[in-house]
């Protein structure tokens, strides 16, 4: 197997192997947070944070930690992130904190957080292992965003705070509801089960041609 | 030279009916709910029924070309699905939120658990637990029955413009020269103000409801029709109505001031149409007799414990929405002893 | 690596990466408060501010005071709120005088804890205002209470005046069926909202039945300090 580019590795997390989308993790913050547009950007940024410096110190880390306690060191360097970003949101704005309330503080069981941790930072020297951290945040976050964006359109009217339809439109309050984030995230999975289901479709034939 | 014998599993007797002739006879039974509907509130009541049905069939169209299946229009299921859920809704309700309750219905209800028959939930009060939750106010804005204009003119809540919100009726009922028009139906007056309406009212249908849930007595005709030709399983409304009669018993024997008559629980909101038309459907209510009378007992007391107690006014469609989800366990603990073997004391 | 001996790592080469791990995370912690604190408390400070304007709109400065039951006293420099102590904020205007007293009230609604804070007018013995500090009520039910007018004249004289033995409110604040209210102290539920609308009611019964007997003596305090 070859060593994959580092552009590769960064667009891994983005597309192929994107967290909410193809490997589903991460749900607790994608269902609870998804209400608007802005909150879904600030939570995949604040995941974004940690992932990519969690994965870093990690990967920096990686000779010194031994195994049977590689777990604890983990979890010791996310929860240090996340409590960096949560003292940080708190500095830049308290709405935007009470908005996402206890769901930064859950970052730290974000399953994709650990997952990246063991599965790729510990493996990999500090450069590819970044930028892979890197590239599923901005995974995380554009997943968040599609499902926060439909959510804000559809529950209040707007995007990104901005009135999309003037004052008389009839938001539909079931999608800031919790059920709402189940409703706009099948959807978006069906979406892509549709996708993937042409690509094969496609792939299939054309393999048939050549053959 | 003999024939072949073929060789099949049980059963081996068809009763000569299958599922469109039902579904047909259903559709037939709802007409004249339908047309008394229309007859109350006009051409607003005629637009819901014809927008939310046919917004079914589209579902359910589009549905069959994506899944790449044979045609199911033709087995009139989505069609049934549509008059229930436009009988439902308010008859102010806005035909673009008719139109969505319709799609859910169809997509979240039915075709996203494979289609006709494997669906847990009723379709219909799937669509319209779906706009009870997207659209709260809307839902619970009653129009009068029986304005004087109704035949030439919309109620203006029903044109709004999709994805706007309704105008306000209240204006548009005075205009209308409806004297004492409150806007609430009967178990909202009952809930908030302890009036109860009279029960000759409540089955002529003369009072503030949705589409087709007005006339008690239209409605048990409809019902009876059906459980006459055998289209539907008479015990289902019979434990309904029985439980809902016996429950509303105890607590108006115990509290006659602050519980109404058993008469008025068994007349008013949606639980003819529940009882007689939802709860009967048979995908999803169970099989074996004794699991039907536990589930009709159990739509029965959730709808007027959900009307006593609960936040809401009306009960009994999420009373059948979770009884729909009991009647596989139903089913499970209600199986008859098979001929010749013990019972099963698992 | 299949014919390498298993290795035991030692205990002691466990405890040490843990050790450095935890100090380097220590180090970034307390770095990253350090550095954040001034503009968390300011950030805090100006969220009261805005929150306590909205209620009270002449008003210039905020400071924050704690009423126990033998009598009230300035929040700041106290590292520990004293017993039984019920937090209020004493607003100024812009010539130094007592504008009013704003304080928190909270009771259980529909969905969560129902946070407002209303403001107090000691000359007319009322509430003149309130603002939703936090809720989660249901959107286009319960948050009526932002917005709709009817319900928000309660709170333009809402009657909280002290009985004669200046124990407690000579009429409890009450919310009553929407239509039914006769009395000033009383609040008209919003028509279908009544959960939340009598949430509002309660909390503000409940922080006005105690703060206020313990504020009023003291008064004095709060018209001529101007820290």
């Amino acid at each position: 197997m070859s060593v994959p580019s580092n552009f590769d590795e960064f667009l891994d997390g983005i597309w192929k192997q994107n967290p909410i989308f193809v490997m589903v993790l991460g749900m607790c913050p994608t269902l609870a947070v998804t209400v608007s547009a802005v909150n879904s950007i600030s939570m995949g940024l604040a995941t974004t944070f940690v992932l990519a410096a969690s994965c870093l110190l990690v990967s920096i880390l990686r000779s010194a930690i031994p195994k049977q306690v590689r777990i604890a060191s983990y979890i010791v360097i996310i929860a240090t992130f996340v409590t960096v970003v949560d003292y940080a949101i708190q500095a830049i704005s308290l709405d935007l904190y009470e908005a996402l309330g206890a769901y930064i503080k859950l970052i730290v069981a974000n399953c994709i957080l650990l997952g990246r941790a063991e599965a790729h930072a510990a493996k990999n020297p500090p450069l590819p292992a970044t930028l892979n951290a890197f590239g599923m945040g901005l995974g995380f976050t554009l997943g968040l965003l599609a499902i926060g964006s439909v959510r804000e359109v559809l529950g209040a009217g707007k995007l990104f705070g901005l009135s999309l339809f003037g004052p008389h439109f009839q938001p539909w309050v079931v999608m800031v509801l919790p059920p709402g984030g189940f409703f706009v995230l099948a959807a978006w999975l069906i979406v892509f089960a549709a996708f993937r289901h042409i690509n094969i479709k496609r792939n299939t034939q054309l393999g048939g041609v050549q053959s | 030279m003999t024939q072949p014998i073929e060789l099949r599993a049980a059963p081996h007797q068809h009763s000569g009916r299958d599922v469109p002739t039902i579904m047909r006879n259903v559709v037939y039974s709802m007409l004249p709910i339908c047309v008394f509907s229309i007859w109350q509130y006009g051409l607003s009541s005629a637009a819901l029924i014809f927008v939310v049905t046919l917004s079914c069939l589209a579902a359910e169209r589009i549905n069959n070309h994506f899944s790449g299946s044979v045609n199911t229009l033709s087995d009139w299921s989505a069609a049934i699905t549509g008059i229930i859920l436009a009988l439902t809704l308010p008859p102010a309700f806005p035909l673009w939120m008719g139109a969505v309750a319709g799609f859910s219905a169809i997509w979240l209800g039915k075709s996203i658990f494979g289609g006709l028959g494997q669906n847990p939930f009723n379709p219909a009060l799937i669509g319209r637990a779906f706009v009870q939750a997207a659209f709260p106010t809307a839902i619970s804005t009653w129009a009068p029955a029986f304005a004087p204009h109704r035949f030439s003119e919309f109620i203006p809540s029903s044109l709004a413009a999709p994805f706007m919100s309704p105008p306000d009726i209240v204006l548009w009922a005075k205009q209308q020269g409806v004297d004492a028009f409150t806007g609430a139906t009967p178990l909202a007056r009952w809930k908030f103000e302890n009036i109860s309406a009279s029960s000759m009212d409540l089955l002529t249908g003369n009072v503030t409801a949705s589409a087709g849930e007005t006339s008690a007595i239209l409605i048990l005709l409809c019902g009876l029709y059906l459980a006459f030709r055998k289209f539907l399983d008479w015990r289902i409304p019979v434990a309904v109505l029985g439980s809902v009669v016996l429950v509303a018993w105890v607590f108006h024997f115990a509290q006659p001031a602050r519980y109404p008559t058993p008469t008025f629980v068994l007349l008013s909101g949606g639980l003819m149409l529940g009882a007689w038309f939802m709860a009967t459907d048979m995908a999803t209510s169970p099989v074996t007799p004794r699991g039907i009378w536990l589930y009709g007992a159990l739509i029965g007391i959730l709808t007027v414990v959900i009307r006593y107690f609960g936040g809401l006014t009306e009960g009994v469609m999420y009373a059948i929405l979770i009884a729909n989800a009991a009647a596989p366990l139903l089913d499970q603990f209600s199986q008859p002893r098979v001929f010749g073997n013990e019972r099963d004391k698992s | 690596m299949s014919d390498t001996p298993k290795t035991i790592t030692p205990s002691f080469a466990m405890v040490r990466t843990l050790g450095l791990v935890s100090v380097i995370c220590g180090i970034i912690i307390v770095g990253v408060y350090q550095i954040t604190l001034p503009a968390v408390n300011a950030n805090k400070k100006l969220a009261l501010e805005r929150q306590v304007f909205k209620v009270l709109p002449n008003a210039k400065k905020v400071v924050t005071y704690y009423a126990t039951p033998t009598g009230i006293v300035i929040a700041e420099g106290q590292d520990q709120p004293p017993a039984q102590a019920m937090v209020f904020y004493a607003v100024y205007d812009n010539s130094n005088k007592l504008a009013g007293i704003a304080a928190e009230a909270s009771s259980a609604g529909y969905a969560d804890q129902v946070r407002v804070l209303y403001a107090y007018d000691i000359a007319k013995q009322a509430i003149t205002g309130i603002g939703v500090v936090s809720m989660r009520e249901t959107p286009g039910i319960g948050d009526k209470i932002l917005t709709d007018e009817d319900f928000l004249r309660n709170f333009t004289a809402l009657d909280v005046r002290l009985s004669a033995d200046m124990q407690a409110l000579a009429n409890a604040v009450k919310t009553v069926k929407h239509g039914t209210k006769t009395n000033p102290w009383q609040i008209d539920a919003i028509a279908g909202a009544t959960v939340t609308s009598k949430a509002v009611g309660r909390g503000i019964n409940e922080s006005a039945q105690t703060l206020i007997p313990r504020l009023l003596p003291h008064l004095e305090k709060l018209t001529g300090v101007t820290p």
